[in-house]
């Protein structure tokens, strides 16, 4: 392994590894401010046990959340010197912002966790909804650094240097909005299947009945809303991508050859020797549709793009495709939830219909990471698109793989610590939280 | 704005150093203490830092920041070449973090995983504020060379050398004194405090060691310390000063005056600070050959600046006055 793929591969190892625990850091306070909302309301004693038990699974996120994110804040200047060197000052701004938010989540944090009977029982909320607040904030901060790279703005590149540097007009640069509000929305859905999915296990599984029905009715509400916009924020996404990065959108839709009524590819695998997708469904004109909102207008496709600036065909591809497949699954499990809760309220309690929200549990993680990957491996070979390359901005120290190995394992213990902690709060619910639930308690 | 910038980068160094210092020095402690006090140790910090960490640890984000936006090439400077020191300073960060999380959530007490949970913990308090320390003696030891040809020169001498490691040396032993102080506040009965002032006064006597070790080493070196630091005025006073304090504190722990010493430890170590940050003002990182990176000639185009010096000053506004509240909030000791 050379030290360049080695640096992509451990930047990409990283962000893959933190985009979790910021998603469930950016959303599970909200769905802890609601339970934490619902206890105070009606005093239902579940609610108080769902917030806590919630917040302690959180505890464990959180504090995963900020070490990898804190890796990830060095690693840009540890891998990425020389593009740090020239683009710290002008996408450095929502980075400051973002470090105000964090500063603020964490201070928020540590009351809520800390709080519990020992403040008044509004303010104790209140910074419950903090966390989550800022949480957002600062998930949207950083992903319009990230939109920077995709459409650099706010400085003029002249003679191989940056002049006339405006940090606040790159912080909101064309691909600040539709990136951010794709992320948000993605973080809702992603999150909301996967505490539904862990939930409706329970449920199927007979444990707590009351207390993880509670636990997944929050969840999948925001999750099931969430999947249903995704979509139509990923058509803005995609529109954008269109306009800024045709060879990205070019690679996602494994599209060769410039031509009108461009057809849009379901499926299939890119032949980039014969330049054509193989096995795949083309719809003429849809793609110009999509694009253009008429079925005519020609779409940039690669042949128009040199070879030297055409990221990775297939592995852009591909992930795009999963990302679509999941997303309209996750719409149509959406839909059906809401049909349940309006019309078919028997559903509810069905095996079937429990078995497709556990089955969906991973769904939306899946989609994070292959989005994530349309981004960045889409926007190769650029680390700045159109400015500068990756290539040139990589750190000339040698031996990098040792670094990505090392890296690798400590996310992989990591991950495993993670999921052996989860699913032994998972097991002590009934321990810790039963009391209420006459039915099941083994007193 | 360039005034306020740097100002709130050393001021974010400074709180990191007594904060995240005093967090890293609360694990060191846990490592020096004898197996029957050790749970105890840790229900105190446990009682201490379990709501404050991770806001002590953003001041360490807020200084990368800075860095970042306002002085890139030095930052990326140090990124080249202090890699490997900051790679390891960053799995510290991670381990420690992640084992004190843990130790603290796992629903299941287990005395196995604790025990492990436990380990991580202290060798990682150790491990972290070791290399932060060498990493800052390496940016002023005049041993970073932009011109090596071997990858020995450039990547492991730049920080591998007495200097740095006394600095980090010096560093360990100065958050551990700083937690130790802190935690005599803390503790719960009198037993307890008098252990820690047992502790705060060895790691007390460490530190001074550590401390004349670091103007060794930089003899051994060519740095020649001493005369950079009594040769300015400011740097002589602000020495002066925390020698006076040192002196104050002892008197202060053994008159059992808890709360006060506090402020006498972290007046100490900022002192330290100011001696050490202003004999090489402007100057950020000393590189070999006499050139060196300084703030004003290596610092982002003003436009950034600006927005980051309203960025930072505005913000302050936000966390300063909630931050104090937090510690305000859970000083007050009902907590169970
Ligand atoms: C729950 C996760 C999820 C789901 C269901 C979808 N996406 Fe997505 N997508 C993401 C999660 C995501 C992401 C991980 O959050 C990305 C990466 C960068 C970003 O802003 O969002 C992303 C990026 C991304 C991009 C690239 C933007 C760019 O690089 O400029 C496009 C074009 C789309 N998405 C389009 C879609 C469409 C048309 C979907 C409809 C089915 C869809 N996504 C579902
Ligand atoms: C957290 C979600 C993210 C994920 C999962 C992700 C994923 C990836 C992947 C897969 C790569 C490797 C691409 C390749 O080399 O082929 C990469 C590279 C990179 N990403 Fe991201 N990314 C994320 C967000 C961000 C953000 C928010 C930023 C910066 C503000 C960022 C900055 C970079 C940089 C600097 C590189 C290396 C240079 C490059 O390959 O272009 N990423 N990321
Ligand atoms: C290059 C990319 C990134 C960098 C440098 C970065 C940096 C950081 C840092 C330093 C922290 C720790 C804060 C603390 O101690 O509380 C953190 C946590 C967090 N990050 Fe990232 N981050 C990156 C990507 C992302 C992305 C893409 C998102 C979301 C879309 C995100 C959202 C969050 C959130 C919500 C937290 C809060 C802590 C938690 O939830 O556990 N980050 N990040």
């Amino acid at each position: 392994m050379n030290d360049f793929i080695a640096a992509r591969s451990q930047m990409a190892i990283s962000l893959g590894f933190h985009i979790i625990y910021s998603c469930i850091g950016m959303v599970m306070p909200v769905f802890m401010a609601v339970s934490h909302y619902k206890w105070i309301k009606t005093g239902e004693p579940v609610y108080k046990n769902v917030t806590q038990a919630w917040s302690k699974g959180v505890a464990i996120f959180f504090a995963t959340g900020a070490v990898s994110g804190t890796i990830l804040s060095f690693e840009l200047g540890l891998l990425w010197p020389k593009f740090m060197e020239h683009a710290g000052p002008i996408f450095g701004m929502p980075f400051s912002l973002e470090g105000v938010a964090f500063f603020i989540e964490a201070i928020a944090l540590g009351f809520f966790l800390y709080g519990w009977n020992k403040f008044n029982k509004w303010f104790h909320w209140f910074t419950g909804v903090l966390v989550g607040v800022s949480g957002i904030a600062s998930g949207i901060l950083v992903v319009s650094a990230n939109s920077w790279m995709n459409s650099p703005s706010g400085f003029e590149y002249v003679n191989g240097q940056y002049i006339n540097i405006d940090p606040i007009k790159a912080m909101f640069n064309g691909s600040w909005f539709s990136e951010s509000l794709h992320m948000t929305i993605a973080a809702f859905s992603a999150t909301g299947f996967a505490v539904a999915g862990i939930h409706a296990l329970m449920i199927a599984r007979k444990k707590n009945v009351l207390f993880h029905t509670k636990a997944f009715r929050i969840a999948i509400v925001f999750g099931a809303i969430a999947a249903i916009l995704q979509p139509f924020s990923g058509d803005i996404s995609a529109k954008n991508a269109a306009k800024r990065q045709p060879a990205k959108l070019a690679a996602m839709e494994s599209y060769f050859h410039t031509q009108p009524y461009s057809p849009l590819t379901v499926g299939g695998f890119p032949d980039t020797a014969a330049k054509k997708n193989k096995y795949g469904l083309e719809i003429p004109g849809l793609l110009s549709f999509l694009v253009y909102d008429n079925f005519q207008q020609p779409v940039k496709a690669l042949d128009q793009i040199p070879t030297n600036e055409q990221p990775p065909i297939a592995v852009t591809h591909i992930a795009f495709e999963i990302m679509i497949a999941i997303g309209s699954t996750m719409m149509l499990v959406g839909i059906l939830y809401f049909i349940a809760v309006w019309k078919k309220r028997s559903w509810l309690t069905k095996n079937w219909f429990l078995k497709l929200f556990i089955l969906s549990t991973p769904f939306g993680f899946i989609a994070v990471e292959a989005g994530w990957t349309v981004t960045e491996v889409g926007r190769q070979p650029w680390i700045i698109q159109g400015i500068m390359r990756t290539s040139e901005a990589v750190t000339p120290m040698p031996g990098i793989q040792y670094s990505f190995y090392l890296f690798t394992l400590v996310y992989l213990i990591l991950s495993i610590a993670v999921i052996f902690l989860l699913s032994r709060q998972i097991k002590m619910v009934p321990e810790l939280y039963d009391v209420k639930e006459p039915k099941l308690s083994h007193h | 704005m360039i005034f306020v910038v740097t100002a709130f980068l050393f001021l974010a160094i400074v709180l990191y150093f007594l904060l995240g210092g005093a967090d890293f020095g609360a694990g060191i402690i846990e490592l020096f203490t004898s197996e029957k006090n050790k749970h105890k140790t840790r229900q105190t910090s446990y009682q201490a830092i379990g709501p404050i960490w991770e806001a002590n640890h953003m001041w360490l984000i807020i200084a990368v920041v800075i860095m970042f936006v306002g002085f890139p090439v030095v930052y990326s400077t140090m990124c080249t070449y202090l890699h490997i020191p900051m790679l390891i300073m960053l799995l510290g960060i991670t381990a420690r973090g992640t084992a004190f999380a843990f130790r603290n959530y796992d629903a299941v007490k287990g005395a196995h995983t604790q025990k492990i949970y436990n380990r991580v913990f202290v060798y990682s308090s150790f491990i972290t504020p070791l290399f932060l320390g060498i990493i800052a003696g390496s940016a002023i030891s005049r041993q970073i060379d932009l011109h090596a040809t071997s990858f020995m020169d450039a990547y492991i001498f730049s920080w591998f050398n007495y200097f740095s490691i006394a600095v980090g040396l010096f560093t360990v032993a100065l958050s551990g004194y700083l937690a130790a102080i802190y935690l005599i506040g803390e503790a719960d009965n009198d037993h307890d405090a008098r252990r820690f002032i047992v502790k705060a006064k060895v790691m007390n006597i460490i530190a001074v060691a550590f401390g004349g070790l670091v103007f060794v080493a930089s003899e051994i070196e060519n740095i020649h310390m001493a005369h950079w630091i009594f040769g300015n005025p400011v740097s002589l006073t602000a020495v002066i000063a925390a020698s006076v304090s040192l002196i104050a504190s002892w008197i202060l722990i053994n008159k059992g005056k808890r709360k006060i010493i506090r402020i006498g430890a972290g007046f100490q170590v900022t002192m330290i600070l100011l001696a050490v940050g202003y004999m090489h003002y402007p100057y950020l990182i000393m590189i070999k050959g006499g050139q060196n990176l300084s703030l004003f000639a290596y610092q982002a185009p003003e436009t950034t600046i600006n927005d980051l010096g309203w960025g930072l000053f505005i913000g302050s506004f936000l966390i300063l006055p909630s931050l104090f509240y937090l510690y305000y909030s859970f000083q007050k000791k009902e907590i169970v």
